[in-house]
């Protein structure tokens, strides 16, 4: 195979070689998930608790204020770990994602290989203890005794892959901005912790009433995937301006983090 | 023969950044010199216009001091970083040990270690299933392989992440300094192997200060200094070429004067002159008369002493020592300022540049050791007479008397 290293100029992305090595996809992704409990008494148990945890104390400490406006047929606390579920692949996905390239950094410095696949395996990350956290939603829907509508069976996945590409879309530019400028690391996890109740996660978005306040919400990645698998549990329509907005920016998001990722890549190994 | 690698007129340049201390940049300064005059910047040419190309199957080494470029070269060449500008073109894939174990987790098992690093480096699973046994087998911790890495020593560590990267199958290696690697047995099989892999038909780009290593693996060599390629060409002739250049940065080697300072002799040894056949020089001549003075000075008397010289050939090597003593020669005692003359009749040493390495004692301890006093070089000559050169290749010392002579009995 003839091969031509030149300098970087321009765009281009070469999906031909992501394919060849594909392969370390998985093995960034196995590596990050064998890692992430070892030393842990609970190991994977704790995928499951933490969620479980704070649906806990959702449910103790807002379960009275923020009962209202629910979806019929859903109790508070399915209601939260509705939102949560989502919001933890939301989360960790742009938390992990942002932090990988400055992680993995003394890779990156001696080895090439497409730099993508490092934020990407983090979110692959994410999506896996996001499946595993499904069997604890199964148990509490037996547990409350709970039968979801048929749609969630395709409303579910349309959120997980919504919600792939909100993490995806701002962990590649947090990813990317991380590299060059350090202070990310201290936003970061400001911002994850702010956007948790700017998202209508514990609370239903139906609360917010006023115009702009909607508009704004509407234009969060995340307001669409949780909204749209609380309608399928409730066997709701979903609305169609929410699904709008959140195709739009999730997509946005995917191309603005993808080219910002594409441009500074090629220059990882001299700043990072 | 085929082409396999085709450097044209590559050239990195960076931008330095002055009035900063930080390595990175953060948003402050960036907001800062949006508004301020803009930070100066002064271009600076890492790697300046290289090219050479590669044959299938030929190994060539990459010499220069630190600083000189090679790491940056090898980084472009693993794509770990792009060229200003120029372009390469190479056939097949690369593979660099840049620096063996890229990748491994402390908390994951030798096994796990073995898959995951293989997969940074390139390898398919398959590949590295079909590989597993002999590369647990060369880094000799079989016994451990289900323990996390964490609980290896360094050493071990280092063992199986060259075992690792010695059985990718390239098509071009890059190996830069992996032979400080691990003890002198490991270091042996580690050289064995490399011979092993450029005896099979593999390109290999070898970036070492090893020399003698270099000499042995490589055919053909580059010199880079300052980002230039100054030589290319037979390995042994670049390494010439480069320890040259060392000598020449050494003021007064060549007028066989050699100022040692106060710092490094304690004030005792003054001066070394070298001379050849009663001319101070710089160089010797094979077989010739060779004198060496050693100028000292000491206050205090120092009876019976004892000074040796250390001759070690440009890889470090010792080849002689010659000392007073041990040729049973008692010397007057060293008192206010005293020279010292080592007179070599018939200089044994064959072409090529030397270190010389001073000894000044008492018998029982050295009072100063200086390494690596001076250097020179020896140019050869026809000892014998007979307008044969004695050749290198066989020759690091010859003996100028042999008598050869019938018996009959």
């Amino acid at each position: 195979m003839q091969f031509e290293i030149r300098p970087a100029k321009g765009f281009s992305f070469d999906f031909k070689e992501l394919i060849r090595f594909h392969e370390l996809i998985y093995f960034f992704t196995w590596r990050d998930i064998k890692v992430k409990y070892k030393q842990t008494v609970l190991g994977f148990t704790w995928v499951i608790l933490q969620p479980l945890i704070l649906m806990s104390i959702f449910t103790l400490f807002f379960g009275r204020v923020l009962n209202h406006n629910l979806p019929p047929g859903i109790n508070y606390p399915v209601f939260a770990l509705t939102g949560l579920l989502f919001w933890n692949l939301f989360s960790t996905g742009i938390s992990n994602a942002g932090a990988s390239m400055v992680l993995n950094a003394n890779i990156i410095k001696k080895i090439y290989f497409p730099r993508i696949i490092i934020p990407v395996s983090s979110i692959l990350v994410s999506a896996f203890d996001f499946i595993i956290t499904l069997v604890l939603f199964g148990i509490i829907l037996l547990y409350y005794n709970i039968t979801p509508s048929a749609a969630m069976l395709w409303m579910f996945p349309a959120a997980f892959l919504l919600s792939v590409c909100a993490a995806t879309g701002l962990g590649l530019l947090l990813s990317a901005l991380t590299v060059k400028y350090r202070d990310f690391r201290y936003i970061v996890p400001f911002f994850v912790q702010i956007m948790l109740f700017l998202t209508p996660v514990i609370y239903s978005d139906s609360v917010v009433k006023n115009e702009w306040s909607r508009l704004l919400m509407k234009l969060n990645p995340m307001t669409g995937p949780v909204h749209l698998a609380r309608c399928g549990i409730a066997g709701l329509e979903p609305d169609q301006s929410i699904l709008f907005f959140s195709l739009l920016i999730n997509a946005a998001m995917l191309l603005l983090g993808f080219f910002v990722f594409r441009k500074t890549e090629s220059y990882f190994a001299d700043i990072a | 023969m085929k082409t396999v690698l085709c450097i044209h007129s590559v050239s990195k340049k960076f931008k330095i950044r002055h009035q900063e201390t930080k390595s990175y940049l953060t948003l402050s300064d960036e907001l800062k010199s949006l508004f301020r005059q803009r930070i100066t910047r002064e271009e600076f040419y890492a790697l300046q216009d290289i090219s050479f190309d590669v044959a299938e199957g030929e190994s060539i080494g990459i010499i220069g001091k630190n600083g000189a470029g090679k790491s940056t070269l090898l980084k472009i060449l693993s794509r770990i970083t792009p060229p200003s500008s120029g372009r390469i073109q190479y056939n097949g894939r690369i593979a660099s040990l840049l620096e063996v174990g890229t990748g491994f987790h402390p908390e994951l098992t030798g096994r796990e270690n073995i898959f995951l690093n293989g997969a940074i480096m390139g390898m398919k699973k398959k590949e590295i299933q079909l590989r597993f046994d002999e590369i647990v087998s060369f880094s000799g911790v079989d016994k451990f392989l289900d323990t996390p890495l964490k609980h290896y020593s360094s050493g071990m560590q280092l063992r199986l992440a060259f075992s690792v990267a010695a059985h990718l199958e390239p098509e071009i290696l890059i190996i830069d300094e992996v032979l400080a690697v691990g003890d002198a047995e490991f270091q042996k099989k580690c050289m064995g192997k490399m011979e092993s892999v450029a005896g099979s038909g593999k390109t290999i780009l070898f970036v070492s200060h090893n020399l003698a290593a270099l000499n042995s693996l490589c055919t053909k060599s580059v010199l880079l200094e300052k980002g230039k390629m100054v030589a290319s060409g037979n390995t042994s002739e670049v390494i010439d070429r480069y320890l040259n250049m060392n000598y020449q940065a050494n003021t007064g080697t060549e007028k066989g004067v050699i100022e040692i300072p106060p710092a490094v002799s304690g004030g005792i040894i003054k001066r070394i002159k070298m001379f050849n056949e009663g001319i101070l020089s710089g160089h010797f001549t094979s077989g010739r008369k060779s004198e060496i003075i050693i100028e000292c000075e000491s206050e205090k008397e120092i009876p019976n002493p004892v000074i040796g010289i250390v001759i070690s050939d440009h890889f470090g090597t010792d080849i002689m020592g010659i000392n007073n003593k041990h040729y049973g020669i008692p010397l007057p005692s060293l008192n206010g300022k005293t020279s010292f003359r080592i007179s070599l009749h018939k200089l044994p040493l064959t072409a090529g540049n030397y270190k010389l390495s001073l000894f000044l004692g008492t018998g029982i301890a050295d009072i100063v050791s200086i390494a690596d006093a001076a250097t020179f070089h020896v140019e050869a000559l026809d000892v014998s007479g007979s307008g044969i050169l004695p050749l290198e290749r066989i020759n690091r010392i010859f003996t100028p008397d042999v008598f050869w002579e019938k018996i009959s009995n």
